[in-house]
């Protein structure tokens, strides 16, 4: 293992250790509101300071960090899950199948996102608990975030489809399910990978995006969505570098991320 | 004040400034008889303080271009179809009224009409026109402009809401030229408080060929750009001097640029290239008076309110055993008491705003009850309130008496920072006394759907944002069967006696021309507002506002338009005038 992979390892695995301590480490909890000191600067009682309503933002982080590192993935496993059966499929079987895919996934990403996002929004109960809301955030979000994926994943699988090495393993009997999960699937691999990556820091941005369309996680849950929307409006950063935290955070956690998953591909 | 009068008592002692009052220091002298100093006339330094405090027009340089933003497109020039905040703000600075009300004192003022004499039933006003006044484009005023400016507001194919304001019963506004100089409104039924309805009716030309173009007011519209800009010019024939005499308007243009974007107004105004923002929120305001301290003005709390309430209406999609809680004078008393408006004022205000008693705000001189109070936080006094209805707390829930947890969700229209946070320290507030609340964020068409047509919603929270003094503006909120109405809209009847003691008491002052019957009536609904607590009011917001260190004579105020409300006495510095 490199020593970048390491590095990478660590840091993933710290901040998600650190996370989870989160009870022990910020007892104040994420909703407690210390109302005689609104947007202070870090102290001994708050490492990062207090937000708009005097929550502590350090245990807001902890705890954002914890739904947001859990969450977002399992989002952009399930749209890349998505992604795979219905580009990758398409792409290898090839054909009407293939341009029957495409015109689907093309349909899918010409929607009025905004639009069906509200209705789904209007339909929904007003009454659910921030925790449910934090499932029903992620669970739209994954099943939703495919289309662009599959869209990357049937050209690659249609790719492999005519190269040299799939012919030949037809010309040596194997076809069907057995050449797809044998010969192709694993050289779909290194795109899933990134598919899968590049879905997460967008899924988190995008939680933040459906919080004004009362679609994100709801108050008083942090995630790093509403976290990061507190940098709206921002001029200086100079005056409270304190609050770039969140955003340092996120930049680390995916560097990290895509040095484990290059040397994965390098390996 | 006193470092300011010696400061400025210091200066004119100086050497520069010895000799130059010498003209006015004779007459001063001579007057107080004994001058304390040689060489130190007193007298001469408090007449120069006077003049230098009170009035800034005596050192008034004309000329410049005042630069601020309008935040949406003006949809119309035509003062009677004006409907829209920038329109607004064009009709103000471009329109020629009978009568203003002071944006300052809050009291009618003379403009064209020199006087004005109402009937005693309240159906007719009687105008004196002044005389040798032309429209912008040289024709003459005179009473037949006023009256054609009535025919058309009253036009019912214009729908003009201005002209709606003075729809009091059936039958025809009409008018009546007495003499070129005297004209009388008749009204089909008295019309309450009709000389403050006056201050929104721009004065139109009957025969100039120019139509709405020719105006009265101290500026007139010279360029529009769609979508970028409106440049005004200072109206040559405007009939306002000063004390000295000069002409008014003071400025030669105001380029009014349109700008939605708050965060781009706020970078332009900070690099100088706008010299006003009328109205900005208290984080803009906060991170501006800690760069320039000089340049913010809070002018006390506003008309504004934000407020908070529970749906009433008898086919909302919502349990019975809610609907009975939210119909509960008690349990609404208890959310009020239960909610920290101190906190709510000075965390998501940071102190730019002031606990709300009701439906007026004390900003408003006329009409605010004094007799009247905010709710004080008392999550005790809730608690017996909320048991008195058989509520009880167990394992720190809070119980109806059927056993029923009591939990509800609050919508609020998604991207209102303001109003977020509020939601959310409510939240913690109603968790203490044992009550859970969610707190969902919409966006605002979903919001307006659901709170009145599909009433499936169980609290609200929105603001209110009041233009208008008198309480004719709030009919459409009080009366049971107004659009509204918001806790239960288009009743038939009213639901409670409350509800029709309150329909009862806003029609008898809207019949009556006397504003002490009116004053007492209005006085009435705002006590049982408080009783009743229909509406939870929260806050009122101060009024802040932003002016450039090159706008010389501004003096912001809570109302509408609040920096610029006197900008016919506006002035730009040498500097900003020579570099525009």
């Amino acid at each position: 293992m490199s020593a970048a992979r390491k590095l990478a390892c660590v840091v993933v695995l710290a901040v998600c250790a650190v996370s989870l301590a989160a009870n022990w480490l910020a007892p104040a909890g994420y909703a407690k509101q210390f109302r005689e000191v609104p947007n202070a600067p870090p102290s001994h009682q708050h490492l990062l300071g207090t937000d708009e309503i005097g929550r502590d933002r350090f245990a807001r982080l902890l705890y954002g960090t914890r739904i947001s590192l859990l969450l977002a993935p399992a989002a952009a496993f399930v749209s890349t899950v998505l992604a795979a059966l219905v580009g990758g499929l398409a792409g290898y079987i090839g054909g009407t199948s293939l341009r029957l895919a495409r015109g689907f996934t093309d349909l899918f990403l010409s929607l009025p996102w905004l639009f069906l996002l509200i209705t789904v929004r209007a339909v929904l109960p007003l009454n659910v608990s921030p925790l449910v809301s934090v499932l029903i955030t992620f669970l739209i979000l994954g099943l939703l975030g495919w289309a662009a994926s599959a869209r990357v994943l049937s050209t690659s699988a249609d790719a492999l489809r005519n190269s040299d090495f799939v012919l030949q393993a037809r010309a040596s009997g194997s076809h069907g399910p057995r050449l797809f999960l044998i010969h192709v699937l694993p050289n779909l691999k290194p795109v899933l990978y990134a598919q899968f990556w590049i879905s997460i820091p967008v899924f988190i941005l995008s939680e933040a995006n459906l919080g004004i369309l009362g679609l994100g996680v709801a108050e008083p849950l942090p995630s790093w969505g509403s976290l990061l929307r507190e940098l709206e409006g921002m001029i200086s950063f100079r005056d409270e570098p304190w609050r770039l935290v969140p955003l340092v955070l996120l930049i680390i956690v995916m560097t990290s991320f895509q040095m484990l998953l290059s040397n994965e591909e390098t390996a | 004040m006193n470092s300011l009068t010696n400061s400025i008592a210091r200066r004119c002692t100086s050497p520069r400034f010895r000799g130059v009052p010498g003209a006015l220091a004779r007459p001063a002298l001579a007057w107080s008889g004994r001058a304390r100093t040689p060489g130190t006339p007193w007298i001469v330094t408090l007449a120069l303080i006077f003049l230098v405090l009170t009035s800034h027009q005596a050192f008034a340089q004309t000329g410049g271009e005042l630069r601020f933003c309008l935040h949406s497109e003006p949809k119309t020039f035509d003062p009677a179809l004006v409907d829209d905040d920038a329109s607004v703000s064009i009709r103000y600075l471009t329109g020629g009224v009978l009568i203003r009300s002071n944006r300052r004192t809050q009291e009618l003022q003379p403009e064209l009409a020199e006087s004005w004499n109402v009937a005693k039933d309240g159906k007719q006003i009687t105008f004196n026109l002044r005389r040798g006044i032309t429209f912008s484009d040289g024709s003459p005023f005179s009473a037949d402009d006023v009256a054609f400016t009535m025919q058309r507001l009253m036009d019912p194919v214009l729908h003009s809401s201005t002209g709606d304001a003075f729809r009091s019963g059936a039958g025809t506004v009409s008018t009546k030229i007495i003499a070129p100089d005297q004209v009388a409104v008749i009204f089909p039924s008295a019309v309450a408080g009709v000389e403050q309805l006056f201050d929104q009716v721009a004065i139109m030309s009957a025969h100039s060929p120019k139509k709405e173009a020719a105006v009265l007011g101290p500026f007139m519209v010279a360029e529009y750009k769609p979508g970028s800009s409106v440049l005004l010019r200072r109206n040559p024939n405007y009939w306002k001097k000063d004390a000295q005499g000069r002409r008014l308007p003071y400025l030669d243009s105001i380029r009014l640029d349109i700008q939605p974007n708050r965060d781009v107004e706020m970078l332009r105004f900070r690099r100088g290239e706008l010299d006003l923002i009328n109205s900005i929120d208290t984080d803009y305001f906060d991170r501006l008076a800690t760069s320039s301290p000089q340049l913010v003005h809070d002018a006390g709390p506003s008309l504004d309110s934000e407020f908070m309430w529970f749906n009433q209406v008898g086919s909302a999609p919502i349990p019975e055993y809610k609907r009975a809680w939210f119909r509960s004078a008690n349990f609404r008393r208890a959310i009020s008491r239960a909610i920290n408006r101190n906190d709510l004022s000075r965390v998501v205000f940071n102190n730019h705003a002031q606990p709300a008693v009701g439906p007026v705000s004390p900003a408003n001189k006329i009409w605010f009850n004094s007799n009247l109070n905010a709710d004080p936080y008392r999550p005790d006094a809730a608690l017996q309130l909320l048991q008195a209805d058989g509520f009880h707390q167990q394992n720190g829930a809070l119980l109806d008496k059927s056993g029923n947890a009591v939990e509800f969700s609050i919508v609020t229209n998604a991207g209102n920072k303001a109003r977020e946070r509020m939601a959310v320290m409510v939240q913690e507030d109603l968790g203490k006394i044992g009550i859970k609340v969610n707190v969902v964020t919409l966006d605002f068409p979903s919001l307006i759907e659901r709170i009145s047509q599909k009433f499936n919603y169980e609290a609200a929270m929105l603001g209110f944002r009041n233009v208008d003094l008198d309480p004719n503006s709030q009919m459409t909120i009080w009366m049971s069967s107004a659009e509204n109405h918001a806790w239960n809209p288009h009743q038939k009847s009213p639901a409670t006696a409350w509800e029709a003691e309150i329909d009862h008491l806003m029609q008898a002052q809207a019949s009556t021309a006397d504003p002490k019957k009116r004053k007492a009536s209005f006085d009435r609904v705002q006590e049982i507002v408080a009783e009743q607590e229909p509406i939870i009011y929260l806050v009122n917001q101060n009024a802040l506002s932003a002016v450039s260190k090159a706008v010389e004579g501004a003096n912001p105020v809570i109302l509408h338009p609040q920096t610029f409300w006197n900008a016919e006495l506006l002035t730009l510095n040498a500097t900003t005038r020579a570099s525009r």
